[in-house]
């Protein structure tokens, strides 16, 4: 069965590109919470779980949050949308967090609204949470983005109607360094959104055109 | 549905190298959680599950030279070590060529080695090693694997989602055989993070007890090697049927009030296998001996109605085990199988659970044919796979 690109979101490069369109810009980067933070007002979003999330839940969370926001919610059925993500780097920023409160016996302070996002998938759970996602997800770590361990994962799911559709994608996050690209993959024959976007072929050359989106300059202003 | 066979095991933890070696000491009910005192770890002492480092060095030495690799044992991390150790051994003696391009190496881990962000490891390896893609590209390395490594990370489900994914990768066509391995070790970090949870047992941990407390952690790694390229049909094969992954969308580190979410992917799991509830013989859970994990769980399996089928958790003997758990408790369950006999839960003596569940208290002699293994983790996922005996 044909499976398709429906939407997608990409955060990278100071830009953020939704189904072509650039709706945000920041040329020159300070750091990774004030771009976020300038993204999240701009899109006036109100979620104050936000506000407690590491930079990796929060990429993730802001890219899923404006792939979906022109959704209609109720198109899927409950447990219907899985969501399937990888990085390179896993929890490594939080890692760090965690690693830094400990290095000092005599100032040995762990905590655990630190500790409990050193796992990369908890991402995923915020995403889950926010959404209403009941179904199938999974976490895969790889060196540089691999479109085929995506394209296998995500395929399985829906040929075999283990979802109708999925949130598929990229967040990569690293110090000042980030990259996101998350994409909601259908079945042919589900309804087209209406976004404006002509949706792609979901291939591994449409995962890698998408990650690369700066480059091909595949959107407008 | 396209047969999948689980064809050699291994399972390396405080009580033993091999599966075999673990298999004793789970028949005679003894655990490996002891009180460590090594301040490397922990400030103050804690029960914990580890591999023996000497037993692990000699090993390793040995394995260095009958693989005629020309690295020092200090090149390896200890995890890499243990999981290398674990992968020699299923490999020993099945005709699975790592070269070969329709074999998949799959690795299932939460925190890789992570013990190198301690000042006293950081200095002696590349930092590149500290990403989790590195263990994979070592393991790669030593045993020759021709295809690029998948590696799943997902909290505390990584072990059996890493065996759900397998085996669905190998029915979907995209490779023969499949080498599952997950391994995590003891370290500062996560004992540290658990202690600020407040989750730990100040004694070795009771899953489903009235007096439990919390969770012990362990260290070690399990293998399973899934072929679904066997033509000789015989008696007593394992097979690895249906599994499913949920989500509780709730909470990203309590499991869900209902348990309805893990109940959701035992039932899928069953529908999958084209089985029902009454054919299942045990489950062995994933019970961390937190008081809501395990109640979550006794509410799925009863939301299930397996409130009379058999069910264990390993966590009494080697502890919570995070990557590897999934692994070695399924290796554990693969050896039940085998040798129809279930083991006694270490640690229960009292439920303490709001639904009637059959915790195992005695080492139980009877058929086991068909199974469930089930696990749950932060982020709120949960995990379900069905094993069948041929």
């Amino acid at each position: 069965m044909e499976k398709l690109i429906t939407a997608y979101t990409y955060i990278g490069e100071g830009k953020v590109v939704v189904n072509k369109r650039l709706i945000f810009y920041q040329e020159k980067i300070a750091t990774f919470a004030e771009f976020i933070k300038a993204l999240y007002k701009q899109e006036q979003i109100s979620y104050s779980k936000f506000y407690k999330m590491d930079p990796l839940s929060k990429l993730g969370f802001m890219s899923a949050e404006l792939l979906l926001r022109h959704e209609n919610s109720g198109r899927f059925k409950p447990g219907s949308l899985a969501v399937v993500l990888a990085n390179s780097s896993s929890s490594l920023e939080s890692d760090l967090s965690h690693q830094a409160s400990i290095r000092n016996r005599s100032a040995y302070f762990p905590s655990p609204s630190v500790f409990v996002y050193t796992l990369a998938n908890i991402v995923i759970g915020e995403i889950c949470i926010r959404h209403s996602l009941k179904g199938e997800n999974a976490f895969l770590i790889s060196e540089k983005f691999n479109p085929m361990q995506l394209q296998n994962h995500v395929s399985e799911l829906l040929d075999n109607n283990r979802a109708e559709a999925c949130i598929c994608g990229w967040v990569e996050i690293l110090g000042n360094t980030f990259r996101a690209m998350v994409s909601l993959v259908e079945k042919e024959n589900a309804d087209v959104l209406k976004t404006g976007f002509s949706a792609l072929p979901f291939t591994e050359a449409s995962l890698n055109e998408l990650m690369n989106l700066t480059e091909t300059k595949i959107w407008t202003n | 549905m396209k047969t999948v066979y689980a064809i050699s095991e291994n399972i390396i933890s405080s009580l033993g190298f091999t599966a075999l070696e673990n298999a004793e000491s789970l028949l005679a009910g003894t655990t490996g959680i002891r009180i460590n005192q090594d301040g490397n770890l922990s400030p103050q002492p804690v029960p914990l599950s580890l591999v023996d480092t000497a037993r692990l060095e000699q090993k390793f030495e040995a394995i260095l030279e009958s693989y005629k690799k020309d690295q020092k044992p200090g090149y390896y991390t200890r995890l890499e070590k243990l999981l290398i150790l674990s992968l020699a051994d299923t490999l020993a003696g099945i005709p699975v060529k790592p070269e070969n391009d329709k074999v998949i190496l799959v690795l299932s881990t939460t925190k890789g080695n992570i013990d190198l962000l301690e000042d006293r490891f950081m200095a002696k390896f590349d930092h590149k090693r500290i990403y989790l893609w590195a263990v994979a590209s070592v393991l790669r390395d030593f045993f020759g694997f021709a295809n690029t490594p998948l590696i799943i990370s997902n909290a505390c489900i990584s072990g059996v989602m890493a065996l759900i994914t397998a085996s669905r990768l190998l029915r979907y066509g995209k490779y023969e055989t499949a080498v599952v391995t997950g391994g995590d070790i003891a370290s500062e970090f996560v004992i540290s993070g658990f202690q600020s949870f407040q989750a730990l047992s100040p004694e070795p941990c009771k899953p489903f007890d009235l007096h439990r407390t919390g969770l012990s952690l362990g260290e070690g790694c399990g293998t399973i090697v899934l072929s679904a390229n066997i033509n000789e049909d015989r008696k007593d094969r394992i097979l690895v049927m249906g599994g499913s992954v949920s989500n509780d969308a709730n909470h990203i580190s309590g499991p869900s009030r209902t348990g309805e979410e893990l109940s959701m992917a035992i039932n899928k799991a069953l529908e999958e296998s084209g089985l029902e509830h009454p054919a299942i013989d045990y489950i062995s859970a994933h019970g961390t001996a937190t008081p809501y994990n395990d109640e979550m769980e006794a509410k799925a399996i009863s939301l299930s109605k397996m409130n009379h089928v058999h069910v264990n958790s390993f966590k009494g003997y080697w502890g919570h085990t995070l990557g590897a758990s999934g692994l070695m408790e399924s290796a554990a369950l693969i050896l039940s199988m085998k040798a129809n006999v279930l083991f006694k839960s270490a640690g229960f003596e009292v439920s303490g659970v709001s639904e009637r569940i059959n915790v195992v208290t005695e080492t139980i002699h009877k058929p086991v044919n068909t199974c469930l293994k089930t696990a749950s983790g932060f982020g709120g996922c949960n995990a379900a796979l069905v094993f069948q005996k041929t």
